[in-house]
C-alpha cells in the first residue's frame, strides 16, 4: 500500500496511507490531508489511487504543486517522488517489499471484473479501432559486415542486464574492409551475406555467443566448425564466416 | 470436402519456457500448419489450474477447429452474419472452450476460480481472422515495420485509451497483470475478432505477457529482423531473452511466416488447376 510521508524543513510531521481512490490536499478543513499553510490553496491537489497506482492533480491552486522540482498539472507518481507545497513536502513511497515469497504471485495475472475498481475517467468503449500503433517501428540498421561494418544508426536497444558485461568488437582481418572495427553493442548483431551465410552474435549477461543463422555452411571459429548450437565466444577468438575472417576482442 | 491444405505456405515455430521464477508453465500453445491454425494461450489460477485452463482451451480449440474446418471451408460467406465462414468458427468455439473451463471450474473445487488468456489466428485465403481475450499478443512485422496488432483487455489499456496515462507511463505501472477479460471466468465472453489480409514474407508474432513484459517492442522487432531467415532460432532467441532480463513469468512464442500468396481456389477452374500448384 502507497503511502505519503508529510515533512517540513525535514522534520517528519505525518504519515497517511493511501486507501480511499481519492485523497485530497489542501488548506480547507474538510481535506483528506490538511495543511494549514497560506501557501496551499483551500483545495491544493488531489491524489486518485487506483490499485497499485496514484495519479497527482493540481486542482489550479494558486501557487502550483511541483514534483520533483517541476511544476506539474497532473502526474504519474512513481515511488520517491517528492510533491512541493510551499514549505512543505510529501514523499510519496511504494515499493513492492522486495525478495518477499509473496512477490512472484504478486505479477501472476489476475482478472479485474468490471466494477471491481472505479476508473477515474470512464473506460473507452471496447477497442473499435483494432490496430493500435505500438512503439513506433524503426530501421534496426542490420549491421553487415560486407556492407561496410559500423554500427549502423536506427535503435539503440536498451537491455536492462547489460551493467557488467565488458564492450566487445569484431576486428575484420580479411577481405575488402579488412582491419576495420565493428563494435557489438546490440543484442544481436548479423553477419555475412543474406541467403548465403549469416550468423549472428547475441549480447548476454553471461557474455558472447554466436549462432548460425541461414546457410548451407556453418561459421569456424578458431579453425573449429560449429554445430547449430550457440557457441561461447572468448578474447581473440578468430571467426571465419563467408570467406571472411574476423577476431573478436572484449573491449577493456 | 478437403480443405486446403497450407504446409507448404506457411512456416509456424515455436518455444514455451516456465521462466526464471516459476516452478510451472501455465501457458499452453499449440498449431497445425496445414489448417494455418495457431493457438496460444495464458493461464491463470491457484496451483495447477492455470494450466488445466490454458490446456482446456488449446485442446478443444485445435480439435474442434480441426474436425470443423473439413466439413466447411474458412472463406465460405456464412448464411446468418455475411461474414466469413472462419469468424463464426472462432466465435462458436471460443464460446465452447469458455463453456467447458467454466464449468470444470465450477464442479471441481481445485479449479475454482481458473481462467486463461488467449489469442487464436486462423490463416486462409490470403487473409487471417484473428480472436484475442486478455493480454496474449499477436504482433506483425512487415517489411522494416513490428507492430502490436492486437489490443489487450487490461486495466493498462483502458487508461491508456481513456488518456489518464500515456503507453510510456504504462511501463511504469504496477498494475501491469490486472486483464479485464478471460476465458472461464464467467459463463459468456466475448473474443474480439477481426481479420486482416496477409502479405508473402510476413511473419506474425504470438505471445504471452511474459515476453511483451519482459523484452521491449524494439528488442522483439529487432530479433524477427535479423533472425527471421531461421524462425525456430528467432522463438528460441525471444524466449532466451525475455529470461537474461530476469523471466518473471512463463514465455510462450508462436512464429509464423507466410512464404507465399494462397488465395483460395474458388471456381471449378481454378479448383483444378490448384491440383498442379
Amino acid at each position: 500500500m502507497a503511502k505519503l510521508i508529510l515533512s517540513m524543513d525535514g522534520l517528519v510531521l505525518k504519515e497517511i496511507t493511501l486507501t480511499k481512490e481519492r485523497t485530497t490536499i489542501g488548506r480547507k478543513p474538510h481535506n483528506d490531508i490538511q495543511i494549514d499553510n497560506l501557501a496551499v490553496s483551500g483545495e491544493h491537489a488531489v491524489i486518485v489511487t487506483i490499485l497499485q497506482d496514484s495519479f497527482l492533480e493540481d486542482l489550479g491552486s494558486t501557487n502550483g504543486t511541483v514534483v520533483n522540482g517541476q511544476a506539474v498539472k497532473k502526474h504519474f507518481l512513481q515511488s520517491n517522488d517528492v510533491i512541493e507545497l510551499g514549505k512543505y513536502k510529501l514523499k510519496y513511497v511504494n515499493e513492492v517489499p522486495a525478495g518477499q515469497a509473496k512477490t512472484a504471485d504478486f505479477e501472476k495475472t489476475m482478472v479485474l471484473r468490471p466494477g471491481a475498481v472505479k476508473l477515474a475517467a470512464p473506460p473507452a468503449p471496447a477497442a473499435s479501432a483494432a490496430v493500435h500503433d505500438a512503439a513506433p517501428a524503426r530501421n534496426f540498421g542490420d549491421t553487415l559486415v560486407n556492407q561496410g561494418g559500423g554500427a549502423a544508426g536506427g535503435a539503440t536497444p536498451k537491455l536492462a542486464t547489460t551493467g557488467q558485461l565488458n564492450a566487445a568488437a569484431l576486428q575484420l582481418l580479411s577481405g575488402a574492409n579488412a582491419g576495420k572495427e565493428l563494435e557489438l553493442t546490440k543484442p544481436l548483431t548479423t553477419l555475412g551475406k543474406p541467403g548465403v551465410q549469416v550468423a549472428v552474435i547475441t549480447r548476454r549477461p553471461q557474455g558472447y555467443f554466436i549462432t548460425h543463422v541461414e546457410g548451407a555452411s556453418f561459421p569456424v571459429v578458431n579453425g573449429k566448425l560449429l554445430d547449430a548450437q550457440a557457441h561461447s565466444l572468448n578474447d581473440h577468438d578468430v571467426i571465419e564466416l563467408a570467406g571472411v575472417k574476423m577476431e573478436f576482442f572484449l573491449k577493456t | 470436402m478437403a480443405v486446403m491444405d497450407l504446409s507448404g505456405v506457411l512456416e509456424i515455430a515455436s518455444c514455451t519456457d516456465s521462466g526464471m521464477v516459476r516452478s510451472h508453465n501455465e501457458d499452453s500453445i499449440a498449431s497445425d500448419e496445414g489448417k494455418g491454425l495457431v493457438v496460444l494461450a495464458d493461464g491463470m489460477g491457484g496451483y495447477n489450474a492455470g494450466e488445466v485452463a490454458s490446456g482446456m482451451a488449446t485442446t478443444v480449440l485445435v480439435t474442434e477447429i480441426q474436425q470443423l474446418l473439413e466439413q466447411q471451408e474458412p472463406f465460405q460467406l456464412d448464411e446468418q452474419t455475411g461474414q466469413p465462414f472462419a469468424q463464426r468458427l472462432l466465435r462458436e468455439q471460443i464460446a465452447k472452450a469458455n463453456t467447458s473451463i467454466y464449468q470444470a471450474a465450477q464442479s471441481q473445487p481445485q479449479y475454482a476460480g481458473m481462467g486463461t488468456t488467449l489469442v487464436v489466428a486462423l490463416f486462409y485465403d490470403n487473409r487471417t481472422t484473428v480472436a484475442h481475450i486478455g493480454d496474449s499478443r499477436l504482433y506483425r512485422l512487415r517489411g522494416d515495420e513490428f507492430r502490436q496488432i492486437t489490443k489487450d483487455h487490461s486495466l493498462l489499456q483502458e487508461q491508456i485509451d481513456s488518456g489518464m496515462i500515456t503507453p510510456q507511463q504504462a511501463k511504469l505501472s504496477q498494475n501491469k497483470n490486472l486483464v479485464t477479460r478471460a476465458l472461464g471466468i464467467d459463463p459468456t465472453v466475448e473474443a474480439e475478432i477481426h481479420e486482416y489480409e496477409t502479405l508473402p514474407d510476413d511473419i506474425y508474432l504470438l505471445c504471452s505477457d511474459g515476453l511483451c513484459d519482459m523484452v521491449s517492442d524494439e528488442d522483439m522487432g529487432m530479433a524477427l529482423q535479423t533472425l527471421g531467415a531461421n524462425l525456430r532460432l528467432c522463438a528460441q532467441q525471444l524466449v532466451q531473452m525475455a529470461n537474461d532480463n530476469g523471466g518473471r513469468d512463463n514465455v510462450s512464442v508462436i512464429l509464423v511466416r507466410v512464404r507465399k500468396g494462397y488465395s483460395a481456389p474458388r471456381g471449378p477452374l481454378s479448383r483444378f488447376l490448384g491440383w498442379f500448384k
